[in-house]
């Protein structure tokens, strides 16, 4: 199965389970990463962001408009930040590698 | 709304003035009960009004579709018949029972409220505003560094910091142009969110020089005393230091638990208070949680499941605030004390 390779808000590196068609977040939010995701994924609260390993960043589809526009809102950010209710799972991503960000 | 005074009595002090919290005033109301809803937003709603105002929602009895605004100014116009007090732009600190066996409020502006009994509707937790991770930030808060404008006219003649790219941040950096001493504003691209005239308005006073714009994020604040002197940018070109007493962050709004998690309340998961199901009440007998806040085995955070929670819970806080009356079971379509209290006329029909 596809995994989803995980850094923890205190540094511990976790490999999570997957499900084809979920957002990200929700396999962070059900896998106790500690992701709320208080906005079920509207892209309303930044509650899933996420600092994507360089090497990915770039083949994960382009954040639309909303996306980076909430991104904007964030007092910090990294340049491979995403909210990852955006990035929906698909076995294509195996591997996925990512951080959590530190809540703003 | 009325101004708040040293102390007030209500029935029911209800902490949170989402849905849950709008339609327990309902509730309450029908029971004969006298509400005021607390917020620590300035207006009411909660996530439906501060999140989505704009999205639909599907899933409202009655309603195939909602906007989270139009869901609020209809609970609003529900509840109007109770005249309950609507007090906004306060946190809830704290509150403790009385020997008397009520329970005395108290919120961050000082205001102290009397209620027979508590319902936490608090959703996530409240609305916040977010913070820059600047070293020695907390020393600055509310004497340079402000995170909403209280008092335009302590802004006249300051070097102001304007930080953010969204409506407030564009709003205030135009207003504020007219009387501070410099305005700069701060934000990581030029991709603003903000109404177009807004931005049209800014871009305007940039190119007469009433205004500056950089391009960068903050990177720390100098000063002593609270007193802010100058604050350093992270930009492209390098670090730039700017002379400045005021700093204004407008980096939208978090949700945090907040000072619930002091309360001495069970709580599950560290985020949730747990309450039965028949009343919906907490750990403290006298205070309910109700909506997104609390949990029981099968809790869905669903709008819906809020006010059903406030209906269950609104009876026992009759049994609470009116040891002496007999709760009697009544529908609003039948009962002309109902009616009365919603102020409807008993005789007119829905068509
Ligand atoms: C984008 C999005 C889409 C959603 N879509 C749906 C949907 O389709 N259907 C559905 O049923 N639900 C939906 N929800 C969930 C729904 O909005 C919540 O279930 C609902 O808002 C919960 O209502 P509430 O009154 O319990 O809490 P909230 O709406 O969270 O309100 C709680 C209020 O309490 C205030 N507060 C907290 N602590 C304090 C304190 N100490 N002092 C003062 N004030 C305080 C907060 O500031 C807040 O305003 C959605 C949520 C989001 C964000
Ligand atoms: S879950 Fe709210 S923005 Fe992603």
């Amino acid at each position: 199965m596809a995994v989803l390779n995980v850094i923890d808000r205190d540094g511990k590196a976790h490999q999570l389970e997957t499900v084809e068609g979920w957002r990200v977040m929700e396999l962070l939010r059900d896998q106790n990463m500690g992701v709320e995701g208080i906005c079920g994924g509207a892209c309303d609260c930044a509650s899933c962001h996420v600092i994507v390993a360089e090497d990915w960043a770039a083949r994960l589809p382009e954040p639309r408009e909303d996306e980076l526009f909430k991104l904007d809102e964030l007092p910090e950010i990294a340049p491979t930040s995403r909210l990852s209710c955006q990035i929906i799972w698909s076995d294509g991503l195996d591997g996925l590698s990512l951080t959590i960000a530190e809540s703003a | 709304m009325p101004v708040s005074t040293a102390s007030q009595s209500y029935d029911v002090a209800i902490i949170g003035a989402g849905p849950t919290g709008l339609f327990s005033v309902f509730e309450l109301g029908l029971l004969g009960l006298k509400a005021v809803v607390l917020d620590v937003l300035d207006k009411p709603g909660g996530q439906c009004a501060e999140l989505y105002p704009e999205k639909p929602i599907y899933d409202i009895p009655s309603w195939p579709v909602i906007s989270g605004q139009e869901l609020t100014d209809k609970l609003l116009e529900q509840i109007a018949p109770f005249g309950a007090d609507l007090k906004l732009g306060r946190q809830v600190k704290s509150f403790e029972r009385r020997a008397d066996g009520r329970f005395q409020l108290t919120t961050d502006r000082n205001d102290t409220i009397d209620a027979a009994a508590v319902f936490i509707a608090a959703g996530a937790g409240s609305f916040t505003p977010r913070k820059p991770k600047l070293e020695g930030l907390d020393s600055f808060e509310g004497k340079s560094v402000f995170y909403a404008v209280r008092d335009r006219a302590s802004f006249a003649g300051k070097d102001i910091v304007v930080a953010g790219g969204g409506d407030s941040a564009l709003d205030w950096a135009n207003d504020l142009s007219e009387i501070a001493q410099t305005i700069t504003l701060v934000h990581r691209s030029d991709r603003f969110r903000a109404a177009p005239a807004s931005v049209e308005k800014f871009r305007a006073l940039v190119a007469e020089g009433k205004a500056r714009f950089v391009e960068g994020d903050l990177a720390s604040l100098t000063g002593t005393g609270g007193k802010l002197q100058a604050i350093a940018l992270k930009t492209k070109a390098g670090i730039e230091t700017l002379a400045a007493d005021r700093l204004l962050a407008f980096y939208g709004l978090n949700i945090e638990l907040g000072p619930i998690a002091e309360w001495g309340l069970d709580l599950a998961d560290g985020k949730q208070i747990k309450v039965d199901t028949e009343k919906f009440q907490t750990s403290t007998p006298g205070v309910f949680a109700v909506g997104d806040i609390n949990w029981y085995p099968g809790k869905l955070k669903l709008i819906l499941s809020g006010f059903h929670e406030a209906a269950l819970a609104s009876q026992e806080a009759f049994r609470v605030a009116r040891p002496d009356e007999k709760l009697r079971f009544q529908y609003t379509t039948s009962s002309s004390e109902l009616q009365q209290r919603l102020n409807v006329n008993a005789t007119k029909k829905v068509a």
